[in-house]
């Protein structure tokens, strides 16, 4: 397996990767190391994920982050419900006098009564290809998580008190995201590669755009990447990502449009840009100049 | 094959290449050369890409990293020398004062010059306490350094997701411990547990002008800026000039000197001109609005001087208070008798803030950190 191995594979799952990501997967893969992706929201860092697990075959398991998330959420819990009717069955049939408080416990603390969450469940032994693990936006979970999170990635294995330690015969393909609301600690970042995810540029873009978003016109594809392309020149407060620019598209082929005009453009705005100040600042720059960039881009690379 | 010639070689490019980067300031540990050479063999050294990715991917941890490591990589492998063509020179640009200020500024050096006279009977730290930061000298930031260290900034803790033991009942149950008791006591749940939310520090962030016309001031509260960040969990630090750097790492040693000295390094705009909105769009865009300053208490330490334009200030505060817990300015000329906030910058800032204190002296900070506190 080589980097443009990966990129074929990629590709042939819509996501198209740079020469930088393909070679970050490529080293995780080889080197059996977390992925951890950073940069502006939605530059495609979950949708990498995603395009890893479907060219892999492996299940995608994910892990959404937040505060306060722990370890019966992320890792295992146990079944209290199923726990007290085993215990009221015991009871019921006199099996529990037989037995000694020890024995009960072990029998309630069984496997049979776990629940497994995400990590547990990326870590178990599975047929076929490994697991793909998306630990998203672990930016958002608190320091505490964050340095459970590194044991787990260190060695792949897991401890639970009561029943003993589960480990990955062969470890998950691990990505991590994080939108940089604060700093990972250094010493997750260690244990992982890193990747910073740049907007694409515009060739990759257009490519990009055709692949999701089939049905577009190819002039138009050109015309929206271009003028994506020029909003995130105007100083925005939150320059339109990939994700955008394809719903853009997707927007603008559902109204039959070929190509844009001032008036389109108007009206599909909300597709691309989520604050009201970016559309004041899109309306004194010019609806006009956009377009004519966006034209001038189409034809120039055309 | 022979394994070992293959291995040994991107070893050793390996090392050389992680001290250059070392040189270049970078933060590189020994396991990051070992992953790199790993990455190295697995990818072969024929292509120049392949190499630099592989690179970026191992060694770079911040997209600040990245910069550094370009050059870096252009020196190491493509033989080209430092080019000092891409590093920005620092802007100096001279501040036109208006005339109210200077006179201002006159009053409160005369203030301050006749209180030593006054105040011979305090201690030397009870002097200090109050003495402009402007008139001091080495030692006496020395000096106030040690006092400042001794602030200790708390802010009110917010209530946080994560739950925690509660003695008392609650509204939320603890089933973990509760079946665990239910065991101990034959199968019946006669001890109930439950949880509580727990609270956590709120965030401080700290942003500081490093501007030219701050810099009777910026060398001491960089000093108090580093107590705050050394002393005390989530506190970032920012310094703004032309532009905004972020300098929560550099000033993360317990020794002040490194601390200052790093900080001072990173910072390359200090004592330039101030654009006070451009900085604080770059810090609502990249940092702030993004989650920093999200229900954080946010400090702007800053003279309000600002030769960018007002609106866009006002806009960007406007911004910020949208998403603190409490935006507070500190201003170190608040206290120049007559003093009203004439500065441009300073009078667009003032709809938008919570709190708008002194920041001259020692004794002004201990009253900032009990604005913090309340």
């Amino acid at each position: 397996m080589t980097p443009s191995d990966v990129s074929t594979a990629l590709s042939e799952q819509g996501y198209l990767p740079d020469e930088g990501i393909s070679t970050a997967v490529f080293l995780a893969m080889t080197l059996k190391r977390p992925l951890l992706l950073e940069g502006e929201a939605g530059v495609g860092k979950t949708e990498l994920a995603k395009a890893l697990s479907t060219a892999t075959g492996g299940e995608l398991i994910r892990l959404q982050c937040y505060e306060g998330i722990d370890v019966s959420q992320a890792v295992y819990d146990w079944d209290y419900a199923r726990q007290l009717l085993h215990l009221r069955a015991a009871e019921a049939t006199g099996e529990s006098q037989a037995l000694t408080s020890d024995q009960l416990e072990a029998q309630l603390y069984d496997e049979r009564f776990m629940v497994k969450r995400a990590l547990l469940r990326a870590i178990e032994p599975v047929e076929g290809p490994p697991p793909v693990l998306l630990i998203d936006e672990v930016d958002r979970a608190d320091d505490e998580f964050e340095a459970y999170l590194l044991e787990v990635l260190s060695d792949f294995q897991v401890t639970v008190p009561e029943i003993g330690t589960f480990r990955a015969d062969r470890p998950p393909l691990v990505v991590l995201t994080s939108n940089r609301t604060r700093d990972v600690h250094d010493a997750l970042k260690r244990r992982c590669l890193y990747h910073w995810v740049e907007h694409p540029g515009f060739e990759r873009e257009v490519a990009i755009v055709k692949l999701r978003v089939p049905h577009v016109d190819d002039g138009l594809a050109r015309q929206v990447a271009g003028a994506v392309e020029a909003l995130r020149e105007l100083n925005l407060y939150k320059p339109p990502g990939v994700a955008e620019t394809i719903d853009w598209a997707n927007a603008l082929g559902r109204l039959g449009a070929t190509e844009l005009n001032e008036k389109l453009v108007v009206n599909t705005l909300g597709a691309v840009l989520k604050y009201r100040e970016d559309h004041q600042r899109v309306e004194q720059h010019g609806v006009a100049s956009v377009v004519k960039q966006a034209f001038e881009k189409g034809l120039l690379n055309g | 094959m022979n394994d070992r010639a293959l291995v040994s070689e991107p070893a050793e490019i390996a090392v050389a290449f992680t001290r250059v980067l070392r040189g270049a300031g970078l933060n590189v540990p020994m396991s990051c050369t070992n992953t790199f050479t790993e990455a190295l063999c697995a990818v072969g050294m024929a292509d120049r890409a392949s190499v630099y990715w592989s690179g970026r991917a191992t060694l770079a941890r911040h997209p600040e990293d990245i910069d550094v490591y370009d050059r870096a990589f252009a020196v190491f492998f493509d033989a080209r020398t430092g080019s000092d063509a891409d590093e920005p020179e620092p802007q100096s640009i001279t501040i036109a004062i208006d005339a109210e200020e200077e006179s201002g500024d006159d009053a409160a050096a005369d203030g301050a010059n006749n209180e030593p006279t006054i105040e011979l009977r305090f201690s030397s730290a009870e002097v200090l306490r109050n003495k402009d930061f402007a008139q001091y000298d080495h030692d006496e930031l020395e000096q106030a350094h040690a006092l400042m260290s001794s602030l200790r900034l708390v802010g009110s803790p917010r209530s946080s997701l994560r739950l925690g033991p509660s003695k008392r009942t609650t509204a939320l149950p603890d089933v973990r411990r509760t079946m665990r008791a239910t065991i101990r006591s034959g199968g019946e749940p006669i001890e109930r547990h439950f949880r509580r939310r727990t609270e956590r520090l709120r965030r401080l962030v700290l942003v500081l002008d490093v501007s030219g016309s701050m810099e009777p001031y910026a060398r001491a509260l960089l000093r108090f800026v580093h107590a705050a960040v050394a002393g005390r969990q989530k506190v970032e630090a920012f310094a703004l000039g032309t532009r905004l750097t972020r300098i929560t790492r550099e000033l993360n040693s317990r020794d002040p000197d490194r601390a200052l000295a790093a900080a001072s390094e990173r910072v390359a705009d200090w004592s330039g001109g101030t654009r006070l909105g451009e900085g604080l769009r770059q810090f609502n865009d990249e940092w702030g609005v993004r989650g920093l300053a999200r229900n954080s208490i946010v400090v702007v330490l800053s003279d309000g001087w600002d030769r960018g334009d007002p609106d866009l200030l006002a806009e960007q505060m406007q911004r910020l208070h949208r998403v603190t817990h409490r935006l507070i300015w500190v201003n170190p000329l608040k206290v120049t008798p007559g003093y009203a906030p004439l500065a441009r910058g300073m009078a667009a800032a003032l709809p938008h803030l919570d709190a708008f204190v002194e920041g001259h002296s020692v004794a002004a900070m201990e009253e900032l950190t009990r604005v913090i506190s309340a």
